[in-house]
């Protein structure tokens, strides 16, 4: 014992067989842990860099030109282009559609500008009004009152045979509107 | 008798764990905190316990799928035996747990708890407090039904809205581009495996300190606390003044903790469940949906706040409220304890009640919110066009179609987003009136588009004969005396 301890030299100064081991040994771990990481951090990730460009956005039928009339607003529904077997009904979507005239269209987002809850429209005031925070737009998707900041969401639309198709997918956001932004009109035009 | 004694010594041999808990349980505390203000710490923690035991129990039916959430609660509800009673005895402990933590944390702030060299003790106990809320919100989500959809809506929202990640945080927490199976998936991960996991630690430490650094002793006013002396002062303390923990001060504890939990199952008996409410299915939008009875005071204040604000709102104020109360501690380490000593700390403590509360209560009126369906196509009550111009009755079947109330009562019956009309006319004078329904504004859409000029004559008549029968329409005095005047010079220069 007292000749181990003086031949063997303080751990201080120098580096020990076994300190090299346990330096060694946190190192490998380490590397276990980089090569584990990666795997894991693309999974956890995967819905971020799947949609990435817009990836998730895609041309969905919305029906016939012919069940909207001219002049008027009606809510049309679409399935999410990306279904997973999970899902139920939360891939079925809502979305209103104005026919202005002949081939012209506006397809609003079902979801307010504000927070995002179903805006509904009222015909005889001319209006989408929100349940929640009480946001109101005008006919034409601009902002009318209430805490938005700007108009509704509007789905880039095409007409092709006859059928009114949007280019749709992913849950508008204000932080992230995925379509284009609707211009604020003044109200009075 | 004797053969119990041996197998608990047979195995206190191997886990060597008596002594410590004796020393724990025997450990002396001030006698004057064995009262009832020291009740809400322990009365957390059995309700937490209680959540862990309800939950695994909804665990063996529900299913955390978004085609099959809705229909596995309904089965809790109507078809498995008192189903319904674990539910409401989950979602009422949910309640009572923030609740009983709020009160935890106002009674610690009040008796100066999180003074020095209790700081760590404190700060652990806000992360207790966001993850209880944590908790309370992955709840509602789990609890997948229209309410839940249209919540992750609005946390969407929010989050979209923070700077450059924005975008890429709404996807993380919905798992994908849409609210679909995969984020009722990974908020039921965070219900039930990350928040719980992350809880039983924390909770584990803020007990662990709780004993080692002793309870928090009765604030005296006038005794101060210093770094230098505190420690020693409080040990000469519990030897002088000191009881054992146990019995002497556990016993309200018990009694509390078992009141408690009577009355989350008394609620639970009375109330019954928490919903669900409407299927999930976001083609169904004849719904208002609102949040649990903890978040409506955010729900009020994102419809109050001016647009503008409220971004920045959202984004700054909540980490700076965290950091806040992780500061405090470090911020009035020292000092008075006794909260009457403290007159802001008991100030302040009161606004935010308040405030809160203010805010809660009129979330559940929702006075900004147009009634959707209540009073739309509701005819002018007969009183209000009794003895007016065929005109002026037109004008109320305009009012009438609009759907004017909507947003504006008549008689005690409409919205309240607006002004109520009743006296309308008092108020307005017939231009003020006219360019108000055309051009709205203060919050009102303008109606320039959508009334032809004949139908806002006519309403702006019938809004000119709502004023009480003393008083009479405002008028322009400007365009009287105008008036007045021009009639004056024509009959002067007339002869």
């Amino acid at each position: 014992m007292s000749t181990n301890t003086g031949t063997a030299p303080p751990a201080e100064t120098a580096l020990s067989r076994r300190g090299f081991f346990m330096k060694l040994g946190i190192l490998f771990n380490g590397f276990a842990a980089i090569v584990l990481a990666l795997p894991v951090a693309r999974f956890l990730f995967s819905s971020i860099t799947r949609g990435r460009g817009n990836g998730y956005l895609s041309w969905v039928p919305l029906g016939n030109v012919s069940n909207f009339p001219e002049g008027e607003t009606r809510m049309a529904t679409f399935r999410s282009p990306l279904v997973m077997p999970t899902d139920g009904k939360t891939v079925d979507t809502a979305c209103w559609v104005r026919r202005i005239a002949g081939d012209q269209f506006q397809v609003f987002a079902i979801n307010c500008a504000h927070l995002g809850c179903p805006v509904r429209w009222f015909q005889q005031s001319g209006l989408f009004m929100c349940p929640c925070h009480g946001g109101a737009y005008y006919r034409d998707g601009a902002r009318a009152s209430g805490p938005p900041e700007r108009g509704l969401f509007e789905y880039p639309y095409q007409i092709e045979n006859g059928v009114l198709t949007i280019d749709a997918g992913q849950l508008p956001t204000p932080g992230d509107p995925v379509a284009r932004l609707t211009s604020e009109k003044p109200p009075c035009a | 008798m004797r053969l119990i004694t041996r197998v608990g010594e047979w195995f206190d041999h191997r886990l060597q764990l008596a002594a410590p808990i004796r020393e724990a349980a025997g450990h002396p505390v001030p006698r004057n905190t064995a009262s009832w203000f020291y009740v809400f710490g322990s009365a957390a923690l059995t309700v937490f316990l209680l959540q862990l035991v309800t939950g695994i129990l909804l665990a063996l039916i529900y299913v955390p799928s978004a085609g099959e959430a809705w229909s596995s609660l309904q089965a809790l509800n109507h078809q498995v035996a008192l189903g319904w009673f674990i539910r409401a005895m989950h979602g009422w402990g949910s309640n009572f747990m923030v609740a009983i933590v709020l009160i935890h944390m106002v009674q610690v702030f009040l008796f100066g708890a999180h003074k020095y060299p209790r700081e760590l003790t404190w700060v652990v106990g806000v992360f207790l407090l966001l993850m209880t809320l944590g908790m309370a919100f992955s709840g509602q989500v789990l609890r997948f039904d229209q309410d839940a959809y249209w919540g992750l809506g609005i946390g969407a929202s929010i989050a979209s809205r923070v700077p450059i990640i924005g975008p890429f945080a709404v996807k993380l927490m919905l798992g994908g581009p849409i609210i679909a199976g995969a984020t009722l998936s990974r908020f039921f991960a965070l219900h039930v495996f990350v928040i719980p996991g992350l809880l039983i630690g924390f909770v584990c430490l803020h007990v662990l300190m709780v004993l080692k650094l002793g309870i928090n002793e009765w604030p005296m006013p006038g005794r101060i606390v210093r770094r230098a002396t505190y420690e020693a002062e409080y040990h000469a303390l519990t030897k002088k003044d000191g009881a054992p923990f146990v019995p002497y001060a556990i016993w309200k504890d018990m009694f509390f903790a078992a009141f408690i939990i009577l009355a989350i199952a008394a609620c639970a008996f009375y109330f019954g469940p928490f919903g669900p409410s409407g299927q999930p299915d976001p083609t169904i939008i004849q719904t208002a949906p609102k949040p649990d009875y903890f978040f409506l005071w955010l729900y009020a204040l994102l419809s109050l706040l001016p647009p503008a604000l409220e971004t920045p709102f959202l984004l700054i104020c909540p980490p700076l409220v965290i950091l806040g109360l992780i500061l405090l501690p470090f911020l009035s380490g020292e000092g008075e304890k006794s909260w009457k000593r403290r007159p802001i700390a008991v100030i302040t403590v009161l606004m935010i009640a308040i405030t809160l509360g203010t805010f809660t209560r009129m979330a559940q009126f929702t006075p900004w919110s147009p009634h959707m369906n209540a009073w739309s196509g509701d005819p002018v009550p007969e009183r209000y066009i009794h003895g007016t111009t065929a005109l002026a009755r037109q004008g109320a079947l305009v009012f009438q179609v609009k759907q004017c109330r909507n947003c504006h009562s008549l008689g005690n019956t409409g919205g309240q987003r607006g002004p109520t009309l009743d006296s309308v006319a008092v108020r307005l004078t017939q231009d003020q009136l006219i360019r108000q329904v055309i051009q709205g504004g203060g919050n009102m859409p303008a109606y320039g588009n959508n009334l032809s000029p004949a139908e806002t004559t006519a309403l702006v008549a019938f809004l000119e004969t709502l004023h009480p029968a003393s008083q009479g329409p405002a008028r322009d005095a400007a365009l009287d005396l105008v008036l007045s005047n021009g009639q004056v010079k024509t009959s002067g220069t007339q002869p």
